[in-house]
């Protein structure tokens, strides 16, 4: 499966358009990390623990997108967006949506 | 009497104003730092090209191309933070915060171009960035936990290695 944020793949033709894929994950902190980035929020800099975990949920949103498009029989997914949302305190909603397409 | 009295006054007034100075020097130096080692980064990657058009020039040839992604949370410090929630009282440029959110993004970016190199590619382009509030960190709904950066973009394989991006040649590709 490939995946860019531009309306192509570079270097590949688009030959069929399956329509709008979507991929999505909520997560909570975990309650450890949260006591460190506490910590942190006193010296302030990077929360190590967070980038990671927003990076591991983002994959997994994207990884779902993937998912979807494989099923519509897609094998890359363009115009590739990210969004983040916080819904309640402590968890956030991570989405990625995207278009499914065939490439040649 | 007295003694009881200064003990409170320490406690009261004393360990938050402790709290402050070590948060303001430890911050300083953290972001200091920082600063320092993106500059070094950026130096190195200085050839690297990365813009933001969504289309390629017309002289990249181009093999192949995939996503890639940097991020970063940043924390404000006690002091920053304190500072701005005096800020809010007067309104104005909150200069403590302006720092913090440009480190933050340079970074992102640093760590895209990263993601790019480490996996052979050599451009990337549409490159977009983003930023989010995470939650905060107290209940009353005050207080914030952190700040996202995100950046994203395309990272591409040229067709020939000598043929596209002409101007962003660089020393060691000719």
């Amino acid at each position: 499966m490939e995946i860019s944020n531009t309306e192509s793949i570079p270097g590949r033709r688009i030959v069929e358009f399956h329509g709008i894929v979507t991929g999505n994950t909520v997560r909570a902190k975990h309650i450890g990390r949260d006591i460190m980035a506490g910590l942190k929020n006193i010296v302030g800099g990077e929360l190590v623990g967070y980038t990671e975990l927003l990076q591991d949920s983002r994959t997994e949103a994207t990884d779902r997108m993937i998912e979807q498009a494989a099923s519509m029989g897609a094998n890359a997914v363009v115009n590739v967006r990210f969004a983040t949302s916080s819904i309640s305190q402590g968890a956030a909603e991570l989405f990625a949506y995207g278009t499914a397409v065939r490439v040649e | 009497m007295d003694s009881v009295r200064i003990f409170s006054l320490l406690f009261n007034f004393g360990f938050p104003l402790l709290l402050l100075m070590a948060a303001y020097l430890i911050g300083t130096y953290i972001e200091k730092r920082h600063f320092r080692r993106i500059r070094k980064r950026e130096e190195e990657y200085r050839r690297y090209p990365v813009v933001s058009f969504d289309t390629m020039p017309d002289d990249w040839k181009v093999a192949s191309g995939r996503l890639v992604s940097g991020s970063i949370v940043v924390s404000p410090d006690y002091f920053k933070r304190v500072i701005a929630g005096l800020r809010g009282l007067i309104g104005g440029r909150v200069r403590t915060y302006e720092p913090l959110l440009e480190r933050a993004r340079r970074e992102a970016l640093l760590r895209m171009i990263e993601a790019a190199r480490s996996d052979g590619y050599d451009a990337v382009f549409n490159v977009r960035l983003e930023t989010s509030r995470l939650a905060n960190s107290r209940n009353d709904g005050n207080g914030t936990a952190g700040v996202e950066m995100l950046a994203f973009g395309t990272a591409v394989r040229f067709a020939s290695r000598f043929a596209s991006a002409d101007r962003f040649a660089s020393p060691e590709r000719l």
